[in-house]
């Protein structure tokens, strides 16, 4: 069973790989090549999500650990890390199914896929690895990938973020390798596990690392006071990228990372929670704000991200508090899976958004609101798809959206964090009128300006109404026998923050 | 310690580079020094003074303590990775001045931010 778990970075690695010889000689491999694999990575998620209950560790180059002290690179695959592999081969298969008509307005198309494929493999990477420097390294592939994805167009715009991007990327990863250097001087391991065993009382020390870790890995997340480079990466991307951007990488390298880290790595203390909980509810009202007076459909989209990621770090940060103060670990694990509920939800309608905002570019040219209008009457599938998702992440029942606010809210409530409840409810308000903005000036008002366009390719509109039927579909999440299945191994693995480090090193 | 402060003062100089310069050529340098002061940091972190080459065989006298090899197997990684975004980086400058015919960041704004 374990000898499966490489399979998540060698699939994606080895297809392009593929690409990049093949490629030029076969026409269209690329694109079936990156479907393929794909599907495959879906599958393999979904046979560990339902035939997998313990988590699976796999030893790179097979060297056994030496009197309990861990070696190899621990490859480990856990509730945690199954639920973002879904999120990661779901929302990339139907980027990717997506992208299969979209690029056809590139020259070079296989590069394109080439870099999909790298991008994918870094993220599985980054999920699967147990040892702290590889979750650099993974993180690097996946960022260079999607840099050289954002510049992609090679239009003014795109080469303006893409260099944005890289730079506040490039500070980001030293200041990552920098905290792990301290890491490794402090504590002689790289294990997250080996480290957890060793840093058990914290000091002052470590507290500043974790410092530079939450301003390195907050960075990458586009958490509030580091924000200022995604809407520019993220509008001006591809809209296929920018889908996987804004719905699986800032939670891969950024979400992911620093929740394993401060769940598992280190032990859990006042001062971080409080941290996290503060800037994930600055990040959730500061993104809303700036979403509003937005004209430019993808730039409002990327704002938005930086508002709903809010949504998750406050859920998981309530959590986090609740069980610091050692209140009722009920409380704390209902707050958690709010928050990666939201996790899921906002992968899905993020996605379907930005994939409705590439599908009206793709046939008007512009993403200007002003410039838009009527496009219901010519693109119904795009229109009303477009719609749901607006319905979803505003949170209007019974789409997913409202069932992973309310539960954040009600955990909130009953951590009592009033005002923080509050406040998700006045953002989940603001949220509703800015996509109010978005729905008006695009697909109702009057068509002026593009009265003969035609409805998108057939691999565009299905990948949009496969997400469509995802965002109904993901309420079921809140039927406690099917959270079994996807949530609740997660957010086990969160609660019980001390089993990471038990299963590893054995005892 | 007087080695870590002023490894730590590269790093700081590396960092004022990328937020004060207006060069995209001068923003790409800075980040080159900032990487080489982590680098140079993981280096001290595994050296040992008159510590031996970590290389163990029958030639080698085994009695000496040797230098922690990991940090310099960490160190070839990061270098490796360094070239990637530094070449992408001047790629991309490289394009961007053919858009713009300059490297001034001042007049490189598209975009508002």
């Amino acid at each position: 069973m374990n000898s499966l778990v490489p399979l998540f970075v060698i699939v994606p690695l080895g297809s392009a790989f593929l690409m990049v010889i093949f490629g030029r000689l076969i026409k269209h491999l690329s694109k079936i090549l990156v479907t393929m694999m794909l599907l495959f990575l879906l599958y393999l998620t979904f046979y560990f999500l339902y035939n997998v209950t313990e988590p699976q560790i796999y030893e790179v180059g097979g060297h056994a650990a030496r009197n309990g002290v861990p070696i190899a690179i621990y490859l480990v695959i856990d509730g945690f890390s199954k639920l973002l592999l879904l999120i990661i081969s779901l929302i990339g298969f139907l980027s990717a199914l997506y992208a299969l008509s979209y690029t056809r307005q590139y020259t070079a198309e296989p590069k394109f896929y080439i870099l999909f494929s790298l991008l994918i493999a870094g993220m599985n990477g980054l999920v699967i690895s147990g040892d702290i420097f590889n979750i650099f390294v993974f993180l690097e592939i996946s960022s260079i990938a999607a840099y050289a994805l954002v510049a992609f167009g090679i239009e003014r715009e795109q080469l303006e973020a893409s260099f944005k991007y890289q730079v506040l990327g490039g500070v980001a990863s030293l200041i990552i390798l920098l905290s792990i250097g301290f890491i490794y001087w402090q504590t002689g391991t790289l294990n997250m596990a080996d480290i957890s065993a060793q840093v058990a009382g914290t000091g002052v020390f470590f507290k500043f690392v974790a410092v530079l870790l939450i301003t390195g890995f907050g960075l990458k997340a586009a958490i509030f006071p580091f924000h200022s480079w995604l809407p520019d990466a993220h509008s001006s991307a591809p809209s296929p990228i920018s889908a996987m951007l804004s719905g699986v990488v800032i939670k891969a390298i950024g979400i992911y990372v620093i929740l394993r880290l401060f769940f598992n790595m280190f032990a859990i203390n006042y001062e971080i929670s409080m941290t996290i909980t503060v800037l994930g509810a600055l990040s959730m009202i500061i993104g809303s704000l700036l979403a509003i007076g937005q004209w430019d459909i993808k730039r409002m989209l990327a704002y938005s991200s930086i508002s709903q990621i809010g949504y998750v770090i406050l859920g998981v940060g309530i959590g986090m508090l609740v069980l610091v103060r050692g209140g009722d670990i009920k409380i704390a694990a209902l707050a958690i899976t709010g928050g990666l509920f939201h996790l899921i939800n906002h992968a899905v309608f993020k996605g379907l958004l930005f994939l409705g905002a590439g599908a009206v570019e793709y046939r008007t040219g512009t993403r200007d609101m002003r410039k838009l209008g009527g496009l219901n009457e010519v693109m119904p599938v795009t229109a009303s798809s477009s719609l749901i998702a607006s319905l979803s992440i505003s949170g209007v029942p019974p789409f997913n959206g409202f069932f992973s606010k309310l539960i954040i809210i009600i955990a909130a409530v009953q951590a009592k964090y009033y005002f923080l409840a509050l406040l998700a409810v006045i953002v989940s308000i603001i949220t509703i009128g800015y996509f109010m903005k978005l729905q008006k000036y695009t697909f109702f008002n009057k068509n002026v300006n593009f009265p003969k366009i035609r409805e998108v390719p057939f691999s565009m509109a299905f990948s949009q109404i496969l997400l469509a039927v995802l965002c109904l579909g993901l309420s079921l999440l809140v039927i406690p026998d099917v959270q079994k299945i996807f949530l609740k191994p997660a957010v086990d693995a969160l609660i019980n923050s001390t089993a990471y480090a038990r299963v590893i090193l054995g005892y | 310690m007087i080695v870590y402060i002023l490894c730590f003062l590269l790093f700081l100089i590396g960092l004022y580079g990328v937020v004060v310069k207006r060069n995209l050529i001068k923003i790409i340098i800075s980040l080159a020094i900032m990487e080489y002061s982590v680098n140079l940091f993981l280096i001290m972190v595994g050296y040992i003074s008159a510590g031996q080459a970590p290389i163990i065989n029958e030639e080698v006298s085994r009695t000496g303590p040797f230098v922690d090899p990991l940090p310099q197997a960490m160190i070839l990684t990061a270098i490796v990775i360094g070239l990637a975004t530094t070449s992408l980086l001047l790629a991309i400058a490289i394009r961007l001045y053919g858009k713009y015919g300059t490297f001034d960041i001042r007049k490189i704004n598209h975009l508002k931010g």
